[in-house]
């Protein structure tokens, strides 16, 4: 019971409140219809086809049920092979990316103003810059008579073959994802408080003890996010790959469009495009599990 | 101003029995409360009282979990917040950053359609009330807070609502500034003749400004009143406590005359004799003793007189015009529950000063001890069930 | 983290040795993107470096050329389109993933992304199988949704973290007001979020514009992007004339980058 201030009791009984139509419900949530767009998109343009794929890796050449392209793919020792090197070659990528990315994201999380934009402008130009126009770069860098060798004949060297094998795919793979790795460290160092590792060294630790005891570990996140980024990216990657790498060094990705493209194949490139899907979602569910989705969404840049 | 004066004569705001309740929380619990015409209600408690919870159902942007939202007489419940017609200034005030000060002002009245020479002139009239004329052409960001905190009284009000809701508005401005602009809100209310809700945490603030308080605690009203009836006459412990600095000595009541004197004994073992009606033996209470009210003098003699509790000062504060004292009451180490704070005013140098450690004796008269029950939010009770109306 | 010398004011101020090193890290990053510029306008018959002088013959080559004038139209209309269509279903998105509460939102919010995590590759054949079967492979339009589907989750991200740095109680005051919801968003939520939704748009433009996996199987002799035309001429030979694309791709790049910088500081009221 309340009595306002006139002196006027202003009892009220509850039951007469709930005889009452109910309010309506909570003013917000009248939005919802407005993610129909993007979900009926997604449903038909996304969700659908990618069905349509799995469903198609399970289909012969008369249209019915069988596991044989499955069959196809693991009992031969090519295809196994091709397996391995993609997962080697996404490993080897992650790596050679976060060893060098990090001291780079380091350096540029820990500069003043303004040597970080120019170091920012240095990393998004290219990340904003076609891949084929990167590539096309490093082909006119490492090729026979490309930049390298002609510096290297000039120093009396001999030629070196940098392009279309192994080393020409990872100095592309590594070149192409070194942004992505830069950029979602980046976001996480910018987060972390200085003072932490100021503190650190106040009690006692030395500058490298209070690096590895306290700023790497508050830098995992960028560190698990940009290494799932990069080796998803990796894993699935087309274009490098086909330009930089020699024959033998064809991932996956490489062999679904030759299928395709080539042979008509396309039950058995839905089938090898179903594989490469289930790594990448492994990958991603370990992540989720170890680390947790929302961490991925806020390094995101 | 041609204020819309209400039609049906009643009151402008009465919420009845009005409830809030989310999946495993209860934030608002069955409030009754009328605002006559004109009034200025502050509605004070701590966060998490369900004040704002309280002034956002009034404004539309929460919906009730049931009970009614009168407007003169009308229920507003289900209407959307742009159909209600109140005049809201929200925290850190919510001025449009990408409009001028003038279109922020116009903004409300635009969405009327009232036609463009019109808006130009009560536009121009407004700033001028809030005393902000001339720098209409300013974006918010250019403005100090204190001038945004009048862009966002002139938007509220230029559109003539019957009722102007306040969250916390004062309190992103430094102590200074918030006491002059006090003033000066309390001034336009009055002159424009608004009925205004004011929701702050501040009791200061309530006090300076308020016809009406409303003290909410645990999603229930504690106390409804005049400032007066607040600081002098508190219904309850919390309300006693949350207005002003009080000295809440619990106990339980040992013996209840019939003519209303109360003994009540405080756990150390001492007592106290004060007068009050509604309370029997046996009730846990709380005896609220403002230090203002309390003196303290030298212990003489070996026996204690009523109301006279002898302690040891433990700390000695300097308040310019006043002395606070802590006096530690209790047996053991001064804890907070067993000392009594006394405010002693200054009176030149013929007052007697003590130091601490010295030994003294706290004394009250029985009309200063205010007998409370402890709390009213101390059970909470959830709201009858939808279903089951009839 | 070699030096030992650390100012008050830079608690985490790096070493020498790994400035240098990240400095050498930039310049590997910048390489392949500069080199192309000088080669673009060699006097050389043949891709050469140094080049031995200046001359425009290969922007003559590319420019006068039907085929690539043609290639740059088709992706501006791919770039056009799907750069429209994913501003709009993201912003659209956005709106209740920020500011309304519901059960399944990071469900939701999961699916949205999802495009982002399934390499491009099974994304482009997946689309080729549809569109083959209901005749519409190698159109504009194919390869605009396509582009639509990679770009979206990223502009859903940028979006809802434009739309939460607006205040939801500007939307609150709007209609305490008298605005109506969809008054409150377009004369208050949608100035503020314009920018975003521009450079959201540009960005959308851009990665359509440079995408090569989609155009190669949803594109067709009617539809080949500048893109697929770049990699059907790289995969035969190395000429310059690709340099002088190049430098015509870098210079796109830099103007989006330019303009979504000035677009950041044209705000007044910011």
């Amino acid at each position: 019971m309340a009595l306002d201030v006139d002196g006027q009791a202003t009892v009220r009984v509850s039951e007469a409140a709930a005889e009452r139509p109910p309010v309506r419900k909570a003013l917000p949530g009248g939005q919802l219809w407005l993610l129909l767009p993007a979900l009926a998109f997604l449903a038909i343009f996304f969700a659908y086809p990618l069905f349509d794929v799995v469903l198609r890796s399970f289909r012969d050449g008369q249209g019915g049920f069988t596991v044989q392209n499955y069959e196809a793919f693991f009992s031969r020792a090519i295809y196994i092979r091709v397996l391995l090197l993609t997962i080697e070659i996404a490993f080897l990528t992650t790596v050679f990316s976060l060893i060098v990315g990090y001291p780079l994201a380091y350096v540029l999380a820990n500069s003043g103003p303004t040597v970080r934009s120019f170091m920012m402008l240095c990393v998004m130009l290219p990340f904003m810059t076609s891949i084929l126009v990167r590539t096309y770069g490093w082909m006119v860098i490492l090729r026979p008579n490309g930049v390298i060798n002609t510096v290297f004949a000039g120093l009396g060297l001999g030629e070196i073959q940098l392009i279309y094998n192994r080393s020409g795919l990872m100095i592309g793979m590594v070149y192409t994802m070194l942004p992505y790795m830069v950029l979602t460290l980046y976001s996480v160092m910018r987060g972390i408080d200085g003072r932490f590792v100021a503190v650190a060294q106040s009690l006692g630790a030395g500058r490298w003890s209070a690096f590895w005891r306290i700023y790497f570990p508050l830098s995992m996140p960028g560190v698990a996010g940009g290494s799932l980024l990069v080796f998803i990216l990796a894993a699935g990657f087309y274009i490098t790959p086909r330009l930089m790498g020699g024959d033998r060094d064809q991932m996956l990705a490489s062999i679904i469009a030759y299928q395709v493209d080539v042979l008509l194949n396309f039950n058995f490139a839905s089938a090898i495009a179903v594989i490469l899907l289930v790594i990448t979602l492994a990958c991603f569910g370990l992540y989720a599990r170890v680390v947790g989705l929302k961490q991925l969404l806020s390094s995101k840049v | 101003m041609s204020h819309i004066k209400d039609v049906t004569g009643g009151t402008p705001i009465v919420l009845e029995s009005l409830w809030k309740t989310y999946a495993n929380f209860v934030a608002v619990s069955g409030i009754d409360l009328s605002v006559g015409a004109g009034r200025f209600c502050t509605v004070l408690g701590p966060s998490g009282s369900g004040k704002t919870t309280t002034l956002m159902m009034i404004a539309g942007f929460v919906a009730p979990t049931r009970g009614r939202i009168l407007v003169s007489g009308r229920d507003i419940a289900a209407l959307p917040p742009q159909k209600r017609n109140l005049g809201v200034v929200f925290q850190n005030y919510a001025l449009f950053p990408h409009l001028t000060v003038f279109d922020n002002v116009a903004f409300p009245l635009i969405m009327r359609r009232v036609p463009q020479a019109e808006i130009a002139q009560r536009v121009e009239r407004m700033l001028e009330t809030v005393e902000l004329a001339g720098l209409g052409g300013r974006y918010p960001r250019e403005l100090s807070g204190g001038q945004q905190q009048r862009v966002a009284l002139a938007r509220a009000l230029v559109f003539e609502p019957r009722v102007l809701l306040m969250d916390e508005p004062l309190g992103a401005l430094d102590k200074k500034l918030r006491s002059s602009l006090q003033i000066e809100l309390k001034a336009l209310q009055r002159r424009l003749d608004v009925t205004v809700i004011y929701v702050t945490h501040d009791q200061e603030e309530a006090l300076t400004m308020a016809d009406q308080i409303v003290v909410m605690q645990g999603g229930r009203i504690e106390q409804n009143g005049t400032p007066e009836d607040l600081y002098d006459r508190p219904a309850t412990a919390f309300v006693a406590g949350f207005m002003g600095d009080t000295n809440l000595v619990r106990g339980v009541v040992m013996a209840a005359d019939k003519d209303g004197t109360l003994r009540i004994d405080h756990p150390t073992g001492r007592r106290i004799i004060a007068r009050a009606s509604g309370f029997q033996a046996g009730d846990h209470v709380a005896a609220s003793l403002r230090p203002e009210c309390l003196s303290i003098e030298s212990p003489d003699g070996p026996e204690e007189p009523e109301n006279a509790w002898d302690g040891r000062i433990a700390a000695v504060t300097y308040l310019g015009d006043a002395i606070r004292y802590h006096v530690a009451v209790g047996e053991n180490r001064p804890t907070l529950a067993e000392t009594l704070v006394v405010k002693a005013a200054r009176r030149g140098t013929e007052h007697r000063r003590f130091s601490e450690g010295d030994a003294v004796r706290v004394r009250w008269s029985r009309s200063d001890a205010r007998v409370l029950p402890p709390t009213r939010a101390d059970a909470r009770i959830l709201p009858p069930m939808q279903a089951g109306g009839h | 983290m070699g030096s030992d010398v650390m100012g008050s004011d830079a608690l985490l101020n790096p070493g020498l040795p790994v400035r240098v090193f990240a400095w050498i890290m930039l310049a590997f990053l910048m390489a392949p993107v500069l080199i192309i510029i000088p080669v673009s306008f060699s006097s050389a018959q043949y891709l050469s470096f140094p080049p031995p002088g200046f001359s425009l013959q290969w922007y003559e080559r590319f420019l006068g050329n039907k085929d690539w004038l043609a290639a740059i139209w088709v992706s501006i209309q791919v770039a056009t389109l799907s750069a429209v269509l994913t501003v709009i279903i993201a912003t659209l998105a956005a709106i209740p993933l920020v500011r309304s509460d519901f059960s399944r939102k990071t469900l939701i919010y999961g699916l949205l992304l999802a495009p982002m995590i399934v390499p491009v590759i099974i994304t482009a054949i997946a689309l080729y199988f549809i569109f083959a079967r209901i005749g519409m492979g190698g159109t504009v339009i194919a390869i605009a949704i396509g582009h639509t589907i990679v770009v979206m989750p990223i502009a859903v991200v940028v979006l809802s973290a434009t739309l939460q740095g607006v205040d939801s109680r500007l939307e609150n005051a709007a209609m305490s007001l008298g605005a109506s919801r969809f008054q409150a968003f377009r004369r208050v939520t949608l100035p503020l979020i314009a920018p975003g939704i521009i450079s959201a748009g540009l960005f959308a433009f851009l990665t359509s514009f440079d995408e090569l996996v989609i155009p190669l199987f949803l594109g067709g002799p009617n539809a080949q992007t500048l893109a697929v035309r770049i990699w059907n001429s790289v995969m035969l030979e190395i000429e310059p004339t690709i340099a002088a694309v190049s430098t015509f791709l870098i210079a796109l790049t830099v103007l989006i980058m330019v303009a979504a910088n000035l677009l950041k500081k044209a705000r007044r009221w910011a």
